[in-house]
């Protein structure tokens, strides 16, 4: 009878039937709205108007306008944005960077300053096989270029360079030799097997170092903690960890190193204090997230239901920049062993920093297939990394393998 | 700069390089395309809004509902700017129909819903977007793009800014399948159709004589008695059901309906107390042109696609036919081994008849008052 109306087959009506707006929302979000008056408030901008900051990029954005091709004024406003950046942890200021840059990006030999300031933003995006280019191009038109090893440093650590890392060290120390060059050296010490040379060596030129800013501090501090824990001294690592939190400054980086420690020493419940207000990274609300499902608090399941939409966004997005977070959350939060497994062997063709090579080890570890991780492995071999923890998770694939 | 300086903020970097935070700038585009017509939903982050044309008037860093709407105008205007639909050469304007808000794993996006129509039906789309290309790079915009062939989406960057999607034509023979298994389908659930047919079927193998009913000796009798009367059916319903799909004829539903099960009710009634017979092929036919103004009310039901109108009303109408023909096939044979029997004569066929005139009565009841008896 024509009142029973069933389920619609076929394509034809599927199309019709997605004339429906309501259906084209594309990620999962609650249906569009009409706010219920003028007073609501829809969105906190996180830089009001008035901060000087912000008066002072809209002028020099203002200056830009006039003159796209004034590249001191460019490069400042890259500056300025990229510092945003980090500070904030929102790429949407590298895009604004880029958008300083726009006349210089394309070429093929931009001035020097532009050339230097265009491979810094592209790392940020992981581009880093064209920030080595232009960072190669850098340095050999300036070997004096300090801030240009510095980041070369930087990508060849990330990509475990090794003895490019040490080449671009040693250039720093010959430009000058301070904190900086020996902080170069220590970090690339510190992660390949000999970290008591390298806290010796940086807790020394950290002594002798006069002015130094809160972020440099921060820095110091959160690498001493790390090679403490290498060395196997839990309790140095967490006197570093705390007066690097004591510092005046928020540093996304030590949150999550000094969250990751708490929560490998089964202190799940004095994780939720120091990262209960920042919801909005990703990266720390994962270890937020993981610290409530540990204590199965109220709020984890929320918590996991806004990171699996930021990661299906960033799916959508194309964007391969949160694979470890979204292997660790797979892993860890989900259970979905076979998932995180493969997003941590394709975060590992990118980047292989010992967070990355952990990650690797832990999903290989619970899918039982040591092959899978033969890359890390063949990492922890090479680099002689001493983390302690690290190394277990290794011998336990190894054990599989006989 | 100082040496140091420079230093400073690169060494920081060699463990920050991979720390990211934040989900970068994106917007949500949906498409679809209908024939000419183009709908549209366009979710664009309040936040990149507010940097592009600002929003936030009263400069506390808060952009409210009021700031917004004050700024409709602004943001349709600038966003549509920076989207461009193409199709056969020409232009498909857009324009903004209605405003709305929605609140994404990032924040509070605007949502703009808007509309536009192509020349003629679009069969490649070529969309251009460049909306913050010139003040975020980073910026992609997210499309969603629906069409009867498919669903597609697609990524837009600065470096991919203008993309062409192939909008093939659903093929006729698709097409064609799809309403004809809705026509088959609709056969299968539609049990007034099913027990109409019945009622003028029950008697096939039988004849009447004498006042009674008997079984017929041969096969072939019956067997032209029941082709006449599901082709005289066919025939009067394809009828109707075209008229009133073309919208030559249309008749209030209530009515049809009503119509329908009275059918239902006078031709179980007719093998109860026979006053037609011999000629049920005409009573087939004068009903049939009732229920194919039913079927055409479900095939409005599915939608009709305008440009093959054709191909679905013969898909539907032949999904229809099978439909019945898999129900006579398998009728016939049965009810012709056992037309002598007792069990169908008075079992099948008269307690049968009986049954149906009182379910498609209730039927009738419930169409004819608008009212809920047996009809889940």
């Amino acid at each position: 009878m024509s009142t029973i109306r069933t389920s619609i087959i076929g394509t034809v009506t599927d199309g019709l039937a997605a004339l429906a707006l309501a259906s084209l929302a594309l990620v999962a979000s609650a249906a569009p709205y009409v706010p219920k008056d003028d007073s609501v408030v829809l969105e906190h901008l996180p830089v009001r108007p008035s901060d000087p900051v912000a008066r002072e990029l809209r002028q020099l954005r203002a200056q830009l306008a006039e003159n796209p091709r004034n590249r001191q004024v460019a490069i400042r406003i890259a500056e300025r944005y990229f510092a945003l950046a980090n500070s904030e942890g929102d790429p949407r200021y590298v895009g604004y960077a880029e958008a300083g840059l726009r006349p210089w990006w394309d070429e093929p030999a931009p001035p020097l300053d532009a050339l230097v300031m265009r491979a810094i933003l592209k790392q940020y995006s992981h581009d880093f096989p064209g920030a080595v280019q232009d960072l190669v191009a850098a340095t050999r038109e300036d070997p004096e270029n300090a801030r240009a090893w510095s980041w070369r440093a930087a990508i060849d650590m990330v990509q475990a360079n090794y003895e490019q890392a040490r080449k671009d060290c040693l250039a720093l120390k010959d430009i000058e030799n301070n904190l900086f060059a020996v902080g170069c050296i220590a970090y690339l010490d510190g992660t390949t097997g000999k970290a008591a040379a390298a806290y010796r060596a940086l807790s020394d030129a950290f002594a002798r170092a006069s002015e130094t800013s809160p972020e440099v501090k921060v820095w110091v501090l959160t690498r001493l903690a790390e090679m403490s824990l290498r060395m196997g001294n839990v309790k140095q690592a967490e006197e570093h960890f705390r007066a690097a939190y004591f510092e005046p400054i928020n540093d996304q980086f030590l949150l999550g190193a000094y969250s990751d420690f708490l929560l490998d020493q089964g202190r799940a419940d004095e994780v939720i204090p120091l990262l209960v207000d920042w919801f909005k990274s990703d990266i720390l609300l994962l270890r937020l997230a993981i610290a409530e499902q540990t204590l199965k608090a109220p709020k984890a399941a929320e918590h996991i239901g806004a990171l699996r939409s930021r990661f299906e966004a960033a799916a959508l997005r194309g964007d391969k920049l949160h694979q470890q977070e979204e292997a660790r959350f797979d892993l860890v939060l989900l259970g979905n062993r076979e998932k995180a497994l493969a997003l941590a062997q394709d975060n590992w063709t990118l980047q292989r920093e010992p967070r990355d090579a952990r990650i690797l080890l832990e999903a290989a570890l619970a899918m039982k297939d040591p092959a899978a991780a033969q890359g890390a492995l063949d990492w922890l071999e090479r680099s002689g990394h001493e983390d302690p923890g690290l190394r277990q998770t290794a011998e336990k694939l190894k054990a599989l393998k006989r | 700069m100082r040496a140091t300086q420079a230093l400073a903020a690169a060494v920081l970097a060699l463990a920050t390089a991979t720390a990211f935070a934040h989900k970068p700038s994106d917007s949500y585009l949906a498409i679809s395309v209908e024939g000419t017509e183009v709908k549209g939903q366009w979710d664009i982050a309040l936040r990149d809004l507010d940097f592009a044309i600002g929003l936030d008037d009263n400069g506390d860093g808060d952009i409210t509902c009021g700031e917004v709407k004050a700024h409709r105008n602004d943001i349709g205007a600038y966003s549509l700017a920076r989207l461009k639909l193409r199709s056969g050469g020409a232009d498909c304007p857009l324009h903004a129909t209605e405003f709305l808000a929605d609140d994404h794993s990032d924040g509070a996006y605007s949502v703009m819903l808007f509309e536009g129509a192509c020349t003629a039906e679009a069969t490649t789309l070529e969309i251009s977007y460049s909306l913050f290309a010139d003040i975020d790079p980073q910026h992609k915009g997210l499309l969603r793009l629906e069409h009867g062939s498919g669903t597609r989406t697609g990524i837009f960057s600065p470096e991919r800014a203008t993309q062409t999607f192939e909008l093939e034509k659903i093929s006729a023979l698709t097409q064609f399948l799809d309403y004809a298994r809705e026509g088959v389908w609709h056969i299968w659930i539609g049990f007034d159709h099913i027990l109409f047919l019945l009622s003028l079927l029950l008697p096939a193998v039988l004849a009447f004589g004498g006042g009674r009913w008997q079984a017929v000796e041969r096969f072939a009798p019956a067997f032209w008695d029941v082709f006449k009367i599901v082709t005289s059916f066919t025939v009067a319903h394809s009828i109707t059901l075209s008229l009133a799909a073309l919208g030559v004829i249309s008749l209030p539903s209530r009515l049809v309906e009503s119509a329908i099960a009275t059918s239902v009710v006078l031709a179980a009634l007719n093998n109860v107390f026979p006053l037609v017979h011999g000629r049920r092929w005409m009573v087939a036919f004068f009903f049939g042109l009732v229920h194919g103004f039913g079927f055409a009310s479900v095939l409005r039901d599915l939608g009709l696609p305008q440009n093959a109108l054709l191909i679905a009303l013969v898909g539907f109408n032949l999904g229809v036919e099978g439909g019945q023909l898999a129900i006579v096939s398998t009728f016939l044979p049965i009810a012709y081994a056992l037309r002598a029997s007792w069990f169908y004569r008075r079992l099948v066929f008269l307690g049968g008849s009986l049954a149906i005139t009182v379910v498609a009565g209730i039927w009738l009841v419930e169409r004819a008052f608008n009212m809920k008896i047996i009809t889940p």
